[in-house]
């Protein structure tokens, strides 16, 4: 099996030809349980890797890890070669590592325009001293204003614009939130069920809108269980389960793979995961 | 009844130099609780500091005036160091412990009798304020008409006080429609999500936990100027509760709303004070005496705080959608 994105054979931990961000030994425990432990993985630069895994495998924790918002037990982990262990959440975001999260986050009583607004980065007027002298951010203001309006047009959520983001759907939200992470032009975004609740036609759009990320050079990481997704837009998969990275590969391999499909299906074998519909969630 | 005096007591209680300090307090507390979802309880010690700040650079240290006000405010931000940084890494409930807890210890250490040269003790301090009186710019003479008649003094204090309150109002109003004050309501809301988008949400909380109580300590500085004293007791938590009171008449996240509760608030207060002390007085309410009024007030006042709560969380000028209570 050959690929241009691993070196050598696809197997789990195995080395990226050019990788954004690379993890050593991150064990989280909760009590007994180990809710992730894994060896070794590497985020290809400039693709979209799906992180799968049954319910409980451990992606959102490790989300949580690699982004500062848990403190493993052990680990370091390294993006764009600094070291990231131990950094606090927002230095990390700082250096254009943005996540989202799971169970959406959308600031309620802010209107739409003001969270697309928090997303973008070198605000000077949001130190408190420059915030007091209208002219030194004004001009910035403008510019994250136009660019907050060109990706709400993108994610159908112009017409919302000034309204409080608590009166948005649960898909508009989601929305919102990846829109919001993308104010910075992060080089990384880590997406946890971006499309968990957004509606089929919008998907569509969407999945576009995640190949343009690529195609301007964004890494995209994104937690997903909507297996049609995962195939159709990621160049590579990694699995994971109770908390280990069981496999990893190109989506079609990955599918086919034995231990992907036990971890998935337990029994049912000869289901291929390619045709499974995303359940629950 | 004298529904005139009754009246024009009212309206003087509404323009005095305390609902002044009243408002102060109250808009301090509104970038605390409303902007940014700090639960502090313990405005009254931000308020203290600055007071006692104040008299013991004058007294103990023989500084001027303005340098008394700058070592006042300097010891209010030392405050809120002091109280945020163990406490603003936790949940937001540690702080409300904090700030209530520490409020208490404050008017303790005034109060003890170890620091009474510096503190005054119980009896507190006096005789800080003829600095402030040599620079009342008005002729000696009196100002107003009829009921409302001042002296030369009053007006001055007067004048200064709601010159701090409209100072303040409009800091306040500037900051919070900039994007520092965005980052603030965003704090509010969840601070996990500003936190993912790479603000450091600590020396924001930080920033606004002093901020909010500089403006309770020049409240506390005018207070005492008004009075030209400090005494311990005026700090307790029942002036804490009063600011939240005001505050969530008027509506926590607005600029307005800080002002309009304290007057509503001390307009109210003095207005039942009349018109109980009036029933009483020709024996409408047998089973009230004089002295028992004042306190049956208070139990008004924390009727309508419950109910203001329950109905109307917003407070008055508050937009029904962005202050609910989410504590
Ligand atoms: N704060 C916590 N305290 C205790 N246990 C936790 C905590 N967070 C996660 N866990 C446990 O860790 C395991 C991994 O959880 P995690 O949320 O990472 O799973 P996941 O792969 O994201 O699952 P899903 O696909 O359902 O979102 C689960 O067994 C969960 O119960
Ligand atoms: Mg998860």
């Amino acid at each position: 099996m050959s690929n241009q994105i691993s070196q050598g054979p696809a197997v789990p931990g195995c080395k990226k030809v050019d990788p954004i961000l690379v993890a050593d030994n991150v064990k989280r425990q909760f009590g007994g349980l180990v809710a992730v432990d894994v060896e070794h993985v590497e985020i290809p630069r400039g693709m979209i890797t799906a992180l799968i895994g049954p319910n409980g495998a451990g992606k959102t924790t490790f989300f949580n890890l690699l982004t500062g918002f848990d403190k493993p037990n052990t680990g370091t982990w390294t993006f764009e070669g600094k070291n990231l262990a131990g950094l606090s959440s927002y230095r990390v975001a700082r250096l254009g590592m943005i996540r989202t999260f799971q169970l959406t986050k959308a600031l309620n009583l802010l209107t739409v325009l003001e969270n697309m607004r928090l997303g973008a980065q070198k605000q000077p007027g949001e130190s408190l001293l420059a915030a007091l002298i209208r002219p030194l951010w004004t001009k910035r203001e403008k510019e994250i204003t136009a660019q907050a309006d060109d990706l709400l047009k993108r994610f159908k959520l112009d017409a919302k614009r000034e309204d409080y983001a608590a009166s948005l759907s649960g898909g508009q939200r989601k929305l919102l939130e990846m829109a919001r992470a993308l104010m910075s032009k992060p080089k990384l975004v880590m997406l946890d069920e971006p499309m968990a609740g957004v509606n089929p036609a919008l998907t569509q759009s969407l999945l576009e809108h995640i190949k343009d990320l690529k195609k301007n050079g964004t890494t995209v990481l994104f937690v997903e269980h909507d297996m049609h997704m995962v195939r159709h837009i990621s160049d590579w998969v990694i699995v994971m389960a109770e908390g280990k990275v069981v496999a990893e590969g190109p989506p079609a391999e990955v599918m086919k793979n034995p231990a992907v499909i036990d971890a998935y299906l337990g029994a049912h074998h000869d289901t291929d995961l390619g045709t499974m519909q995303k359940k629950g969630n | 009844m004298d529904w005139g005096a009754i009246f024009t007591l009212a309206v003087k209680e509404l323009i005095s130099p305390i609902t002044a300090t009243y408002v102060l307090c109250a808009i301090g507390l509104s970038v605390h609780f409303g902007y940014t979802g700090l639960l502090n309880f313990g405005q009254a010690a931000f308020a203290a500091v600055g007071a006692y700040g104040l008299a013991i650079g004058i007294l103990t240290f023989h500084l001027p005036l303005l340098l008394a006000v700058v070592f006042g405010l300097v010891f209010s931000a030392l405050f809120a160091l002091v109280l945020g940084i163990p406490t603003l890494r936790l949940r937001a409930d540690y702080l409300a412990i904090v700030t209530i807890a520490a409020a208490e210890i404050f008017r303790y250490f005034m109060t003890t009798i170890g620091f009474a040269k510096v503190t005054g003790g119980s009896n507190g301090l006096s005789q800080f304020g003829q600095e402030f009186w040599d620079l009342n710019p008005f002729p000696d003479l009196d100002y107003g008409f009829g009921p409302f008649t001042y002296r030369n003094d009053e007006i001055f204090v007067m004048v200064i006080a709601w010159l701090a309150v409209a100072l303040c109002a409009v800091l306040v109003w500037l900051l919070m429609r900039s994007p520092w004050g965005r980052v603030l309501r965003g704090i509010r809301e969840d601070e996990d999500a500003v936190r993912s988008l790479g603000k450091n949400v600590f020396v924001y909380k930080l920033q606004a936990l002093i901020f909010g109580g500089l403006f309770a300590s020049i409240g506390g500085m005018i207070f005492v100027l008004n009075l030209s004293n400090v005494q311990p007791q005026s700090w307790g938590t029942t002036f804490t509760f009063m600011i939240w009171t005001v505050l969530l008449l008027g509506g926590a996240a607005t600029v307005l709303g800080p002002i309009v509760g304290s007057l509503v608030f001390f307009f109210v207060l003095s207005i039942t004070q009349g018109v109980l002390s009036g029933l009483v007085a020709i024996g409408a309410l047998p089973f009230l005496t004089d002295p028992q009024v004042g306190q049956i007030r208070f139990i008004f006042i924390g009727l309508a705080l419950m109910l203001l709560v329950i109905f109307r969380p917003q407070g008055i000028f508050g937009n029904k959608r962005e202050l609910q209570f989410n504590v």
